[in-house]
């Protein structure tokens, strides 16, 4: 009854889940890894989910834990404690003006490299809020962190993002 | 470089649906007199519309999640697949139920003809159709009457004394019924042709069985059937019918 429960509502969040996991460890392989890990702890701790709140953060915070002690996980770690601190491409940024930054959109491909070039951090931020649409108080259950911090961490993934785009054309 | 000193996070965030209702009051206020924060704000816009597609550059494989359906789903359907081998089991243990079933009705139907003919014989005033207790009086009295011939084994000097035999019919065919005494007991040897549907569900060497309170052997030897029935004891009934089975042996 419980497994029944847990299918009926665990199942649609599968492409979701699946799709973030490729985005955080950039291997098809480790992302089925990920999501069946997900999927076994969630099963397992689903007796002690509370019905009403979030099954999608609570289960997107299960596949971020997953992925912080996977071997892939653990090497972008240190990405996490660098990029607090650095306000860096601030510069960068400011110089990415919306015109430039229409230009950039019109190149898919140019998005996708310029999101896999952020730091693991601003990259899954980015993704929480703008690809899987969550609000604030989501994201701040899924990165276990205060709303201030979303608010602050998002600002500065944006800044990047965007310094990545403009930096493009510079790089190539 | 914008003219405007409005913060492009706190665009990013009234985007988002973030900002607080009175901030947000404020904000639009100003959009609507601000052409830099209305170009950044269709620029922040057409860039959430292209990161749309991240949110499906990576698909499942259908194989993949069949195997995490199966991973998760409920235990009955993990269940079904479990009793496929329980059914077939079971049917199988029906179809012998079902065998071993009409196999034992049909041997107990041969076991109470037997009893019967057993029976009928103690009530009888008249048991015998020859009486004596001579096996070389006996066996030539079955010649013509029977159309099959056995043996009678030697019983002088043994606990058996033959009473005496008669022609009965078991399972429609005529059998030789002998008559032994075993002390104060009587037992009933019944020969017959094989052959019978009765006879195809009785042991060709079985042990002493009991029947209604009788002990019974039955065995097959060389196309005849033989029955030892009576109310002595198990071992009598077997040591009669080790006699019988030596005397018509291969």
């Amino acid at each position: 009854m419980d497994r029944a429960f847990f299918e009926q509502l665990a199942m649609p969040l599968f492409d979701q889940l699946y799709n973030h996991a490729c985005w955080l460890t950039g291997d098809r392989a480790d992302a089925e890894d990920l999501v069946q890990e997900t999927y076994a702890k969630s099963l397992k701790g689903f007796g002690s989910f509370a019905e009403g709140t979030n099954l999608r953060a609570w289960m997107f915070r299960i596949l971020r834990n997953a992925f912080l002690n996977s071997r892939s996980g653990l090497k972008q770690k240190t990405d996490y404690l660098e990029d607090e601190e650095t306000g860096a491409d601030q510069a960068v940024s400011h110089e990415v003006t919306p015109e430039a930054l229409f230009l950039a959109c019109e190149s898919q491909e140019a998005i996708f490299s310029a999101l896999e070039r952020l730091p693991v951090a601003h990259r899954e931020i980015i993704l929480l809020c703008d690809v899987d649409e969550m609000s604030y108080r989501e994201i701040a259950q899924v990165l276990d962190i205060p709303a201030g911090t979303v608010m602050s961490r998002l600002a500065r993934a944006r800044t990047n993002l965007r310094a990545s785009l403009g930096a493009k054309e510079a790089v190539r | 470089m914008t003219a405007c000193s409005q913060d492009r996070n706190v665009l990013a965030a009234y985007l988002d649906g973030e900002l607080p209702a009175a901030q947000e009051k404020s904000l639009q206020e100003h959009l609507r007199g601000c052409p830099e924060c209305a170009a950044e704000i269709a620029a922040q816009v057409s860039l959430r519309r292209a990161m749309k597609l991240a949110a499906t550059r990576f698909a499942p494989s259908a194989d993949f999640r069949r195997k995490l359906q199966a991973q998760i789903a409920p235990k009955r359907s993990v269940g079904l697949r479990w009793l496929w081998p329980a059914a077939v089991a079971t049917l199988a243990v029906m179809l012998l139920a079902v065998v071993w079933t009409r196999q034992s009705t049909l041997s107990s139907q041969a076991f109470r003809e037997v009893a019967d003919l057993h029976i009928s014989d103690l009530a009888s005033a008249n048991p015998y159709d020859v009486v004596s207790s001579d096996r070389h009086t006996v066996k030539p009295w079955f010649q013509g009457k029977i159309p099959f011939a056995f043996n009678v084994p030697e019983f002088a000097g043994s606990e058996f004394t033959l009473l005496g035999g008669r022609l009965v019919y078991l399972h429609q065919q005529p059998a030789a019924q002998l008559m032994v005494g075993a002390g104060r007991h009587k037992i009933s040897v019944l020969i017959a042709q094989q052959g019978s549907g009765l006879g195809s569900g009785l042991p060709f060497f079985g042990g002493v069985a009991v029947r209604d309170s009788f002990n019974v052997e039955t065995w097959e030897k060389n196309g005849l059937r033989f029955y030892v029935i009576g109310d002595a004891e198990q071992g009598a009934i077997h040591r009669l019918a080790q006699a019988l089975q030596g005397v018509n042996g291969s």
